[in-house]
């Protein structure tokens, strides 16, 4: 079975439908970094689940290449390929005749993995993404949306794939629980390390789950591809300052915590530990009407202080 | 008094029997006794017999068809249309037909049986390969199943409810049809219903094997039930979500 990351590049994709005036994907270029997080992301019709279906082969590539570590896809079996690829797709496609156990072992099951070994698998996976072991025996009809959408994570983790794709994974989902799944997804990527393709139409959500966000823009062209910081700081062009919005001076803030800033003598104000983002931090003193604030450590020991002017910079 | 007709052919003792069988009665308890091994029990056995070769043979014949109708689309009309026609038939209307060609032979029965189950089993596995979720396929493709691996491990299953649903149906209306067997061959529960009508209509004969299809009918379609329970064990709690 696979493990490990791999590197992913797209080498001039392209996806043209017979009788269309312009291509789904257009000479996408781009590579992502083993074990990074890569943010397909823009309007309906940019070309994303295209893109993304390209790497699996749900969709033949019309020209161009795409690589897994240097291996073109379009020289292995096709079913290998998809084995070793993890997929979450937003309706989750859990198989709704087996138990959370056995739609976890699915992929372990091709390769052949022997019973016992899928039921460990399956409670370490289960635990991995925050579901008590007892789920194994139930059924997804008997599951809420977002731990269908767990089941369907672990799923993909479950022979530990080189890569993931996922396809709107938390669309489905509720504003709150999508928040919740989001960070999970985060802090098990700490632990995992996939590279992971990510489809999302939603800004908010590239810019928080993304190492790096790939713009499409209408006819499957890259608009931009860069880190969220670089996106909202420098836009490519018209296309992306709109589509990131014209509040992105504030996301940018959301992505900066208080500990990347360099620090003045302790001085009075309100107090935030030293993880708070530079948003928050922005609003606490807003709502505070204060001019600087004090920042803390985990213990709760003051660090130092940081005025309004600070902040902005 | 029994004992008079034992060896005999299978003749209802209306006219020779107990006050009751003089009588004409509904249902008369020495008849039944005296004549449960060599009429009922006989029959029934026949009749379960006709009918499980009829469900048997339609459901593998019907199986065939809707692999081919649903890998092949275009298909499935020209498929479902010639079932509809053969259950349109007149069950009477088609043993006159089939006489001439496969004489005065169970497999006329059977081949008139089999076409009736066709229609409904048929359709019914063609509706619940077609309704299994887009999702689990795609999701089941993107997992690296092969085809024929998508369709043991994930179409197959999931239709499984529509499929003992048909089989349900064709099961009942297969019990209920092959009655009419009499016509042709002297066996199933039939045979004795005709003879009765013969005797200036021998009440407790026509009641006792009427009521015997009904609970055969009954029972296999109670099996059916708990067979499907054992194999989809899921489709229970889908409903309840």
């Amino acid at each position: 079975m696979p493990g490990q990351a791999a590197e992913l590049v797209f080498d001039e994709a392209t996806k043209q439908y017979a009788g269309r005036p312009e291509p789904a994907v257009d000479r996408l270029s781009l590579t992502v970094p083993a074990g990074e997080i890569c943010v397909l992301v823009g309007p309906s019709g940019g070309g994303k689940t295209t893109a993304l279906k390209l790497v699996n082969r749900l969709i033949a590539l019309t020209s161009g290449d795409i690589r897994i570590d240097g291996r073109s896809i379009l020289v292995q079996d096709v079913t290998a390929l998809r084995r070793g690829i993890g997929y979450v797709i937003q309706q989750v496609g859990l198989f709704p005749h087996m138990t959370v156990e056995a739609n976890i072992g699915t992929v372990p099951r091709l390769y052949g993995r022997p019973r016992s070994w899928i039921r460990a698998r399956s409670q370490e996976l289960l635990e991995l993404v925050g579901l008590d072991p007892s789920y194994a025996k139930r059924y997804p009809a008997q599951l809420s949306g977002g731990e269908r959408q767990r089941v369907g994570l672990a799923r993909a983790l479950a022979a530990d794939p080189p890569l993931m794709l996922m396809d709107e994974p938390f669309g489905a989902i509720d504003p709150i629980v999508r928040a919740r799944l989001q960070d999970e997804f985060l802090r098990l990527q700490q632990e995992v390390r996939k590279t992971v393709v990510f489809v999302t139409h939603d800004v908010d959500e590239a810019i928080k789950v993304g190492d790096r966000i790939a713009i499409l823009r209408q006819g499957g062209r890259l608009a931009q591809y860069d880190t969220p910081e670089a996106i909202l700081e420098q836009p490519a062009d018209e296309f992306v300052a709109q589509f990131v919005g014209a509040d992105r001076a504030l996301k940018a803030l959301a992505l900066r915590t208080l500990d990347q800033l360099e620090l003045r003598p302790v001085a009075d104000g309100p107090r935030a530990p030293a993880t708070t983002t530079l948003r928050d931090a922005l609003s606490l003193l807003m709502t505070e009407h204060a001019e600087s604030l004090v920042v803390l450590d985990g213990d709760g020991r003051a660090l130092g202080s940081l005025t309004r002017d600070d902040l902005l910079r | 008094m029994t004992a008079l007709l034992a060896g005999g052919p299978v003749i209802p003792s209306f006219g020779h029997g107990s006050s009751c069988e003089l009588n004409n009665g509904w249902l008369c308890t020495e008849w039944l006794h005296g004549h449960w091994g060599d009429t009922l029990q006989p029959a029934l056995i026949q009749h379960l017999e006709l009918s499980a070769i009829a469900i048997g043979i339609g459901f593998v014949l019907a199986f065939a068809l809707a692999l081919v109708g649903f890998r092949a689309r275009v298909l499935d009309p020209p498929i479902g249309v010639a079932a509809d026609f053969l259950y349109t038939i007149p069950s009477l209307a088609l043993f006159q037909l089939l006489v001439p060609i496969t004489g005065l032979t169970r497999t006329t029965v059977e081949i008139a049986l089999v076409s009736y189950t066709l229609l409904i089993l048929y359709r019914n596995m063609i509706e619940g390969l077609r309704g299994v979720p887009a999702d689990a396929i795609e999701s089941a493709r993107g997992s690296g199943f092969t085809r024929t691996q998508t369709f043991l491990r994930v179409e197959l299953p999931l239709a499984l409810p529509a499929i003992f649903a048909g089989l349900r149906i064709a099961t009942v209306s297969t019990v209920s049809i092959a009655t009419v067997a009499a016509f042709v061959i002297p066996e199933g529960l039939g045979r004795p219903i005709f003879i009765a009508l013969e005797q200036d209509v021998f009440k407790t004969e026509i009641l006792s094997a009427g009521a015997l299809a009904v609970a055969l009918a009954l029972c296999a379609d109670a099996l059916l039930v708990l067979l499907q329970r054992v194999l989809t064990p899921w489709s229970r709690l889908e409903r309840r979500a």
